[in-house]
């Protein structure tokens, strides 16, 4: 479970996270909406410290994983963000083969080698559905791939090391409705074995598939809570705003 | 419909102001490998590329100018090596562990532009104040470190450009499946595969053509060199040397050498070319 406590973030002068405390359920979809520029991926890729590259940056609070304060606990990076894997916004691929990008995090972190590397491969993308669509051309670039499958691989990469949660930073923004609706699917099928904390923009994403909803604001954690009764009875009038369009 | 003709005017002039540069780009390279070949030919034999200069070579007499060819080929080969088994560090360093907008690496960047634009002579003559200082003697060796010296500015600014290009969101892709910043230098060098070529070439440029830093310190020798300690000729010097005579023969001599370094800096080229696009065809 992923607890976090007053959390406050500011980037050189700005206060971009203010205060923020709410638990994120162990497998659901956790949904975080709110308009543009009101701390949603900051709080996203703070989950995994991935902010730590941004210039200026400097944290108060905690973020407990499983109990450890990642923020001050002196935390081993690399395996905090082994742990909580991240598909973004478009695709990515590594400059390498489909089967190198999926192998890739297995090498680094020495999960498997040899058969059982080709083993790990095959299941990871035969979880994303990408197997029968690549398993005669496993060695040519990813970059050939459309930039559905590329998402989709990207996916299978990130569950390649065993993670034990997802972050995705609006991973269907970028792609066609078909795509956007199969890797949707994807998470779905996926939350019975991680935890999935999903940014999404799109209301009717989050209305389809999230467990658990929270509502940002200006830095600030409006309300957050079971979805259907978010969706169906939001308390707060920022909420009630937001979800009639009222703003985006 | 004025405003129409108005465009296609202004298409005219710059399409006709293209075609002009592209002709006059093209005419000067013409003109350049025209006077080489046209003078160089007739020097030109198998003797001259696979023989040491003969006594009274240098008068129009009798043997070649391999010793040239080796003599660059170690020189351009050992420090393109070296120039780039020390740039790849920096490069990673300034871009990868550095943060942006870190001031230690706006400081490197001023000071490899400087280093850029200091002329090879200035190199040759700092070069061979710290020989002198060493009590050492003009050698391979020399002629290698000082190239190097040379290159790497050319390297490191050239690769510098290309990796400043690379996506951020690859680096947080790889960080996220628990990468250390070191582990992501594999797929940072698959990404920049083209400007590390591009980079190996322009350095490769550089160091075959470079006459004033080898004049001082590689010097000139009509035999091959056995050993980094001895004097190494090269190519752009025997250039200067044969044509600073009075003799057409060994003038033209001079001529067979540039067309010599010319096809070799083209093969050179091309190979590179080759082995990036056979590194680079996974560039996302």
């Amino acid at each position: 479970m992923i607890e976090v406590q007053k959390l406050n973030i500011y980037i050189k002068d700005n206060h971009i996270l203010k205060d923020v405390s709410v638990t994120l359920p162990d497998r659901q979809i956790t949904c975080i909406i709110g308009p543009s520029g009101c701390g949603k991926t900051t709080l996203l890729r703070t989950l995994n410290r991935l902010i730590d590259s941004v210039e200026g940056i400097r944290m108060e609070g905690k973020v407990l994983v499983n109990g450890t304060d990642i923020i001050h606990s002196g935390t081993e990076i690399t395996e905090l963000r082994r742990r909580i894997g991240l598909v973004s916004q478009r695709p990515f691929p590594l400059p390498m083969s489909i089967f190198n990008n999926v192998a890739y995090g297995c090498r680094i972190n020495n999960i498997c080698k040899g058969k059982e590397l080709h083993r790990t491969v095959e299941e990871n993308l035969r979880a994303v559905g990408l197997w029968e669509e690549v398993k005669d051309r496993l060695h040519t670039p990813a970059a050939r791939l459309s930039i559905g499958q590329q998402q989709r691989l990207c996916l299978a990469r990130s569950l390649a090391v065993q993670p034990e949660y997802i972050l995705a930073d609006e991973a269907t923004s970028a792609l066609d409705p078909i795509s956007a609706k199969t890797v949707e699917d994807l998470f779905v099928k996926l939350k019975e074995q991680y935890s999935i904390i999903m940014v999404t923009h799109t209301l009717r994403q989050a209305l389809r598939i999230a467990d658990h909803v929270i509502f940002m604001y200006l830095g600030e954690i409006i309300e957050e809570g079971d979805a259907r009764q978010i969706f169906q009875n939001p308390q707060h009038e920022l909420t009630q705003k937001y979800l009639t369009g009222a703003f985006s | 419909m004025k405003i129409s003709n108005n465009k296609r005017i202004k298409e005219l002039i710059a399409k006709t102001l293209m075609w002009v540069s592209m002709i006059f780009v093209f005419g000067m390279v013409i003109s350049v490998i025209w006077t080489i070949f046209s003078h160089g030919w007739k020097a030109m034999s198998w003797e001259m590329v696979s023989s040491l200069p003969g006594g009274g070579f240098y008068i129009g007499k009798e043997g070649g100018f391999l010793n040239a060819i080796v003599g660059s080929l170690y020189i351009v080969g050992a420090s393109t090596l070296l120039g780039l088994l020390i740039s790849v560090p920096v490069v990673f360093y300034l871009n990868i562990y550095l943060k942006t907008g870190s001031k230690l690496a706006y400081a490197a960047r001023m000071a490899f532009d400087v280093l850029f634009g200091v002329p090879s002579i200035v190199y040759g003559a700092f070069a061979f104040t710290i020989m002198i200082f060493f009590g050492l003697r003009t050698s391979l060796l020399g002629g290698i470190i000082v190239i190097t010296l040379l290159i790497i500015p050319i390297f490191i600014r050239t690769m510098d450009e290309s990796t400043r290009e690379f996506p951020r969101d690859i680096l947080d892709a790889t960080y996220s499946l628990g990468a250390t910043k070191w582990e992501t230098l594999k797929v940072v060098l698959r990404q920049i595969a083209p400007g590390i070529a591009t980079a190996t070439l322009l350095s490769i440029g550089r160091a075959i053509g470079d006459a004033a830093a080898v004049m001082f310190t590689a010097g000139y020798t009509d035999s091959i060199p056995t050993a980094l300690s001895q004097p190494a000729a090269t190519l752009p010097l025997a250039v200067f040397f044969q044509l600073s005579s009075p003799i057409p023969e060994v003038q033209d001599r001079a001529y067979a050498a540039a067309l010599v370094l010319t096809i070799i800096v083209l093969l050179l080229s091309l190979t590179g070319r080759l082995i990036t696009n056979r590194f680079s065809k996974h560039k996302v």
